[in-house]
């Protein structure tokens, strides 16, 4: 890791769409330098951040991230997180992340099979994240949803690993904070809008955080979640 | 040689299916009642290259664990068969 700003490399797959709300989102950090990164690439540039942007990479043809896990980019990003370099998924880069088993589990068509577009409450699980610190255990914070697939689930044995390990970074909930069925926008199982994955340095979110970082767009409560990965990276340094 | 392969992708048994629950909901309207179990899955088809039967179909799974099916919530399974050639090819 290198001095100066905190590096965003935002991955650009072919039908990626949150690309540039996510790159104009981190340029309003005053610590953070974004820049895009071609999915035929194969040099990440030195970034101290990826993000996988939502989207529909390849069309959601054969399954959501199906194709896109299979990017050249994507062995860098794999080898990237492997060195504990923090990569974030949000939407379809959480549906690539699942099918690069850089994450557990896969993300399936909606309970009742409607595309979902709304704000939801979520409620933080652990704040020992890379991505969380700045946020408090049992917050209530409000992200809006954008997909088809945002059904998660997970093997038998996976389900064990991920309660055993705490894995679980965010639950839909209401705006109390209940965690229900009532509160569950997509079937995904016991609730889980967004993972980390052993090393707590790759999280997966269904929820769109760029999308509330500015009171322009409704909202600050995804601010954290960036400021958090820019503290931890000046903080290694 | 050519071979030819249908390739058979369904959801993991206990894992729950939107799709199928939606089809399954609908059918009493048109009359069909009783109408259980359905699970609804992708079928595809395609020819390739190899030496032998036993290369091809080790081709196909592998396609098959890699992208065309998720292991995590799909079962998959496959029949190969040789192509005929235009020319030659045995006719019985």
């Amino acid at each position: 890791m290198t001095a100066g700003p905190v590096r965003f490399g935002i991955v650009v797959f072919p039908g990626s769409n949150c690309d540039y709300d996510a790159c104009h989102v981190l340029s309003t950090f005053r610590e953070a330098d974004p820049y895009y990164l071609w999915h035929k690439d194969r040099d990440l540039q030195n970034a101290d951040c990826v993000i996988l942007p939502g989207g529909f990479s390849y069309g959601d043809y054969l399954r959501t991230g199906a194709v896109a896990r299979f990017s050249p980019i994507m062995q860098e990003v794999a080898a990237f997180a492997a060195a504990g370099g923090l990569v974030l998924g949000i939407c379809n880069g959480f549906q690539t992340l699942a099918e690069a088993h850089l994450l557990h589990g896969a993300l399936r068509r909606n309970r009742g099979l409607r595309f979902i577009c709304h704000p939801q409450y979520l409620r933080v699980e652990r704040t020992d994240t890379p991505f969380t610190s700045r946020l408090e255990v049992g917050q209530v914070i409000q992200v809006p949803l954008n997909h088809n697939e945002g059904n998660w689930t997970a093997g038998a044995d996976s389900l064990q690993e991920i309660e055993d390990q705490d894995l679980v970074a965010f639950r839909y909930c209401d705006a109390q904070g209940v965690v229900s069925d009532a509160a569950n926008p997509n079937g995904a199982t016991d609730n889980v809008a967004g993972i980390v994955n052993e090393l707590r340095n790759v999280l997966g979110m269904m929820p769109h955080p760029e999308r509330v970082c500015e009171e322009i767009t409704g909202g600050v409560d995804g601010r954290g979640i960036f400021q958090s990965m820019i503290d931890h990276v000046v903080g290694g340094r | 040689m050519r071979y030819r392969a249908s390739v058979y992708v369904t959801p993991k048994a206990g894992v729950v299916d939107p799709q199928g629950a939606v089809v399954e909901r609908a059918l009493p309207a048109l009359g069909h009642s009783g109408v259980r179990n359905i699970r609804v899955g992708r079928y595809i088809t395609l020819e390739v290259q190899g030496d032998d039967l036993a290369k091809a179909k080790a081709d196909v799974d592998d396609m098959c664990r890699r992208l065309l099916a998720n292991p995590i919530i799909e079962d998959y399974r496959f029949e190969v068969f040789p192509v005929q050639s235009a020319e030659g090819g045995s006719v019985t």
